[in-house]
C-alpha cells in the first residue's frame, strides 16, 4: 500500500507515542511506573500491530495484534496480582 | 473514503501521543494510570476504526480487536491501581508536594 503524508503522520505519531512511553518505562521511579507503561505500551503496540497490517496488506498480523493483547493483559494481571502481596 | 481513514488514522495517533506524554508528565502514578488508560483507549480505538475504513473486509478481526481493547484496558488500569492502593502507595497530594518543595528550598518558598 502506498501511503500517502497524512498516513505517515499517523505512524510516525503512533511511533513517538512508542517512543514516551519507552521512556516513562526506562525512567519510571518505581516498580508501578514501569507496569502502568507496559500496559499502555501494550495497548499502543496491538493497535500499532493492526497498523502494520494496513501497511503490509496482509490480514494475518490481526492475528498477531490479538494474541498480544491477550498476552499482555494476562501478563499485567498477574503482575499486578504479584505487587498487590498475599491476602490476609 | 481514504479521507475518512486518514483523519482517524491521525485522531489515533494524536491521542496516543497525548496519553503517553500524560504517562511522561504526570506527577503520580496514579494520575499515570489515568492518563495511559483513558486518552490511549480513544486513541487505539480510532486507529482500529481508521484500518478498518481503509480494509472494510477486515472489520470481523478489527472489531474482535476493538472489542477486546475495550474490555481489558479498563480491567487491566482498575487490577493496577487496585494492587497500588492494597500495597500501600499513597495518591500524590498538592500539599505534600509543595511541603517537599519548600523544604528543599525553603528561603524561595516562605
Amino acid at each position: 500500500m502506498s501511503l500517502n503524508p497524512l498516513e505517515i503522520a499517523a505512524f510516525a505519531l503512533m511511533g513517538t507515542a512508542l517512543l514516551l512511553g519507552l521512556v516513562r518505562f526506562g525512567l519510571g521511579p518505581r516498580t508501578p511506573d514501569r507496569l502502568v507503561a507496559a500496559d499502555t505500551l501494550s495497548v499502543i503496540t496491538t493497535a500499532g500491530l493492526a497498523g502494520v497490517a494496513a501497511l503490509l496488506a496482509s490480514p494475518l498480523y490481526l492475528d498477531v495484534a490479538l494474541v498480544y493483547g491477550v498476552l499482555a493483559f494476562v501478563g499485567v494481571v498477574a503482575l499486578a496480582r504479584a505487587i498487590e502481596g498475599g491476602r490476609q | 473514503m481514504r479521507l475518512a481513514a486518514d483523519v482517524f488514522l491521525l485522531l489515533g495517533g494524536l491521542f496516543c501521543v497525548l496519553g503517553s506524554l500524560g504517562l511522561l508528565r504526570m506527577p503520580d502514578v496514579y494520575n499515570r494510570i489515568q492518563a495511559g488508560t483513558k486518552a490511549v483507549t480513544l486513541g487505539a480505538l480510532s486507529f482500529l476504526v481508521g484500518v478498518g475504513l481503509l480494509y472494510p473486509q477486515w472489520w470481523a478481526k478489527l472489531l474482535c480487536i476493538g472489542g477486546f481493547i475495550l474490555f481489558t484496558n479498563p480491567v487491566g488500569s482498575s487490577s493496577i491501581a487496585r494492587a497500588l492502593y492494597l500495597s500501600g502507595v499513597r495518591p500524590w497530594t498538592v500539599r505534600e508536594s509543595r511541603a517537599a518543595a519548600s523544604a528543599s528550598a525553603p528561603q524561595q518558598r516562605g
